[in-house]
């Protein structure tokens, strides 16, 4: 019995882990599929964040949920300051140049939290307190609720938004042929900034989300950025199920290889998958046909 | 020299070339023709190695080169130039050449890295031949241009200049007149001539119909995927059927 | 265009001046620095060999220049075998390891290529850190015995300078050798046109790969000679971030130019040591430096000077300062 539960433990933080990963790889898949780029310093918006909160929380002293909407916000800022300092000037140059242009951004941002806020790692309170629940003789601790309802409601809104909405679709078009969508009247530009506004925003509730379970602190954003890509490769790149499942898979043979195996090797365990992946089936394992990147 | 047997090729759902054969005779310069979207860059792809055959084969001479990959095929003798030039954008125009000598000698990793004399002496002759493949295309005098910097007429120049340098025996150009006026045309048209007297089998895919009329012996035309006619020059210009391809039918 | 002797002339100039410097330097804690900017223009020219040259992105390089540290470190500092050699086996094995993931690895390209390297490079890193029992771990690992040639012992400064520096020139000088030929040749057409290349006979899968086990062979060396220099190592200095570092010395510095590799590792090697107050700033400032290079200077800074030091030859030859010919 004592097993049972240690298994639902450890299934229980791969999945909320994987959560996270899921929600971090969408970001990755949102600028890739509009702009074609790898954007290095998606992990760094997680990073902002939970740390903006922290900072927002305790130094400015306001209540939590108006502190997790402002640390959205200027994630979000962050992002498209990004977008329009580094991004755009260059966006016909040598995939070289913008990889280390967005490596430099991560490095940077990173550096200002670092120079912010120091080397500590800081707790964020819980959303709904501490009580462990108890669920069929295992724990669950309401953030882990927390993370899983946030993420499926960011699933199910992207859903909304990407097949039902004007703007979402005129997204979709950019990808597949940004040309012809300039040519009905599509602003690429716009599209482009849109989607790191909204890969920032995301990223930067999931860095929020999970904070409450692992701590934070200025260099979070590698590890989980990482983690994140590795998601949605395994999920083929895809802006939706695809990366769930991804992450999802990903966060389980984290935490049952960290369970069984070994727990000071967690963190290669992800990095083993990542090339694995690209190694042997770079289109990921739920990649959907070209059609259905969304 | 080149035979293509019932090649076909599909992507997914799409079948691009449709059983197409035709042989290409030693020293002469045939023609690629037909409408947009007929497959013609998909077949030059397929010969050079870039995409593979769904089925079908292509032989060099007596070999079956179906499955050879594209860095093997320079060494058999076939070299390509492509529709939007793919050039050594940041080397000089004498290096873009060089290059072209790569697939001629040998000097590997040790042997430039300490300068062995075996490799000085290739080095010298590389450096000789380009110059004189520079002067074969009239281009001798921008030899330190960077590539990226020459104007359109001049980098398809290069290109060809550089697919010379690998001695090879057969040629295959993608549109080579694309985006040349008149004049650089013409020029184009003796150019080839003169490749094809050194004993180079020419390809073309053109659009260009006074260029192809002109210089090619065969033409091969091609029609969504499956090939249409194929004959002399006067042979395609007369047949209704070529003629319905380009024009539609009414 | 410089010609063949040109080259020669510059390096013997550059030589001359490595070697001279000490007796400039005289026990200054400059010296010190000079023997790590030695090991990492190494280190440099490695990583431009594949990227600047060949353009493939690696950003896991410390893993190779911690595998030959970690490789010397522990064997030399458990018995009593012939360093030389220990580094002649680290250079051997990083090279090995190299080409044998260097085939998958290589066929990735940009992006995935990127973290497929970063990947390997904390893989390796998380490697050197729990396997405490040959590492040292965390703490590190101490006690690692200093180079000697017969009764010539490399324990200070001076003798550390030249031998690091020695290795230094001659991977510089093999470097600008290979660049300048054939393959060097290859290896840019590769970066600009890997298709073009192809059709050319480069065979662009081998070339890549052999370039790959190239550059890690001179890294693993690198970090046998610091081992040695340090007579530590821990693994802080091999992980994520020193891979940044190098790919900054890089940029700054000239991508696809071997002096450039020199100047970069000299700037970033010694800017710290004379701003104290540059360390809390330092990787803000790598950042800054990435993306300020890439945006305004993609050549390096190596590209701004030699486009200065041709206005000025063609002012000295020109007399009237008129325009330079190509």
């Amino acid at each position: 019995m004592a097993d049972f539960r240690q298994l639902f433990q450890y299934i229980l933080s791969g999945l909320s882990n994987g959560a996270i990963y899921a929600l971090i790889g969408f970001g990755f898949a949102v600028i890739y599929n509009a702009t074609g780029i790898i954007n290095f310093a998606q992990g760094e918006f997680v990073m902002l964040g939970g740390m903006l909160t922290v900072f927002f929380l305790t130094v400015l002293q306001m209540p939590l949920a108006p502190a997790i909407l402002l640390a959205i916000a200027v994630s979000t800022a962050a992002g498209v300051t990004f977008e329009r300092l580094a991004i755009r000037p260059l966006r016909n140059a040598e995939p070289l140049r913008l990889i280390i242009i967005t490596i430099g951004a991560s490095i940077f941002i990173r550096g200002v939290a670092m120079l912010l806020w120091g080397k500590d790692t800081h707790a964020l309170p819980a959303f709904s307190g501490q009580e462990p629940l108890a669920v069929a003789g295992a724990t669950i601790l309401p953030q882990h609720l927390w993370i899983f309802g946030v993420t499926i409601l960011i699933i199910l809104a992207s859903r909304l938004f990407f097949n039902h909405t004007i703007m979402g679709k005129a997204m979709r078009a950019c990808s597949y042929n940004p040309q012809a969508a300039g040519l009905v009247g599509i602003s690429v530009k716009n599209m482009v900034m849109l989607s790191f506004m909204v890969s920032a925003a995301i990223g930067s509730l999931a860095g929020i989300i999970i904070a409450p379970l692992t701590m934070t602190s200025y260099d979070v954003g590698i590890m989980l950025g990482l983690k994140g890509f590795c998601a949605v490769i395994i999920g083929g790149m895809s802006s939706g199920l695809g990366t769930v499942m991804g992450g999802l898979l990903l966060g389980l043979l984290e935490s049952l290889g960290a369970g069984f195996i070994s727990a000071s090797y967690k963190d290669a365990i992800a990095f083993i998958i990542l090339l694995l992946i690209l190694f042997i089936r770079p289109e990921g394992l739920f990649a959907r046909k070209e059609s259905e990147r969304f | 020299m080149l035979r293509l047997d019932a090649i076909t090729k599909n992507f997914g759902g799409l079948t691009a070339l449709d059983q197409v054969s035709f042989a290409v005779a030693d020293g002469s310069i045939t023609g690629v023709i037909g409408p947009n979207g007929a497959g013609k860059t998909t077949l030059f792809n397929i010969v050079t190695g870039l995409y593979t055959l769904s089925s079908g084969r292509v032989f060099l001479g007596e070999k079956n080169i179906s499955f050879c990959r594209t860095e093997e095929l320079a060494g058999l003798g076939l070299v390509r130039t492509f529709q939007n030039i793919e050039l050594f954008g940041r080397m000089t125009v004498l290096e873009n050449v060089m290059v072209g000598m790569h697939n001629g000698t040998r000097s590997g990793i040790l042997s430039c890295a300490l300068k062995l004399p075996g490799h000085r002496r290739e080095e010298k002759y590389i450096r000789e031949k380009s110059m004189e493949w520079l002067r074969f295309t009239r281009l001798e005098d921008l030899a330190h241009v960077a590539a990226e910097n020459l104007p359109f007429g001049k980098g398809r120049l290069l290109e060809i200049a550089r697919a010379l340098a690998a001695r090879p025996k057969i040629i295959l150009m993608d549109e080579p007149a694309a985006g040349l006026n008149s004049r650089e045309t013409l020029e184009l048209a003796s150019l080839i001539s003169k490749i094809r007297e050194s004993g180079i089998t020419v390809v073309l895919v053109e659009h260009d119909m006074d260029l192809v009329m002109d210089i090619c012996e065969h033409i091969v035309v091609l029609n969504l995927g499956k090939k249409l006619a194929e004959g002399k020059a006067v042979e395609i210009q007369g047949n209704p059927e070529v003629i319905a391809a380009y024009l539609g039918t009414d | 265009m410089t010609g063949r002797k040109q080259q020669m002339i510059l390096f013997m100039l550059f030589a001359a001046g490595i070697l001279a410097a000490p007796f400039f330097l005289k026990g200054s804690y400059l010296l010190t620095v000079m023997v790590f900017v030695g090991i990492n223009t190494m280190l440099a020219v490695a990583l431009n060999l594949l990227l600047g040259y060949a353009g493939q992105i690696s950003l896991g390089h410390a893993a190779f220049f911690g595998m030959g540290a970690y490789i010397s470190g522990i064997i030399t500092s458990r018995f009593p075998v012939d360093p030389f050699g220990v580094m002649l086996l680290a250079a051997v094995l990083a090279g090995a390891l190299a080409f044998v993931i260097g085939f998958p690895i290589l066929k990735l390209k940009g992006h995935y290529l990127a973290m497929a390297t970063l990947g390997f490079g904390i893989i390796m890193y998380i490697i050197f850190n729990e396997t405490v029992a040959y590492t040292g771990g965390p703490s590190g690992l101490p006690g690692i015995p200093s180079l000697r040639i017969g009764v010539l012992v490399f324990d200070n400064d001076l003798r550390n300078y030249y031998l690091v520096w020695m290795f230094t020139l001659v991977v510089m000088l093999l470097a600008i050798n290979l660049v300048q030929s054939r393959i060097g040749r290859a290896l840019r057409a590769i970066h600009d046109s890997e298709v073009a290349a192809r059709v050319m006979g480069v065979n662009a899968r081998i070339l890549k790969v052999q370039i790959f086990s190239l550059s890690a062979v001179i890294s693993a060396v690198a970090g046998s000679l610091y081992a040695h220099v340090m007579t530590f190592i821990a693994p802080a200095s091999f992980g994520f971030n020193f891979s940044v570092e190098l790919l900054t010395m890089i940029v700054v510095g000239g991508l696809g130019s071997i002096y450039g590799s020199f100047l970069g590792a000299a700037i970033l090697t010694t800017l710290p040591e004379f701003l104290r107050v540059f360390q809390d700033w330092d990787i803000i400032v790598y950042g800054l430096m990435l993306i300020l290079m890439t945006m305004f200077m993609p050549g390096g800074l190596i590209s701004g000077m030699e486009a200065g030091l041709r206005h000025v030859m063609a002012k000295i030859f020109k007399g009237d300062g008129g325009h330079a010919q190509a």
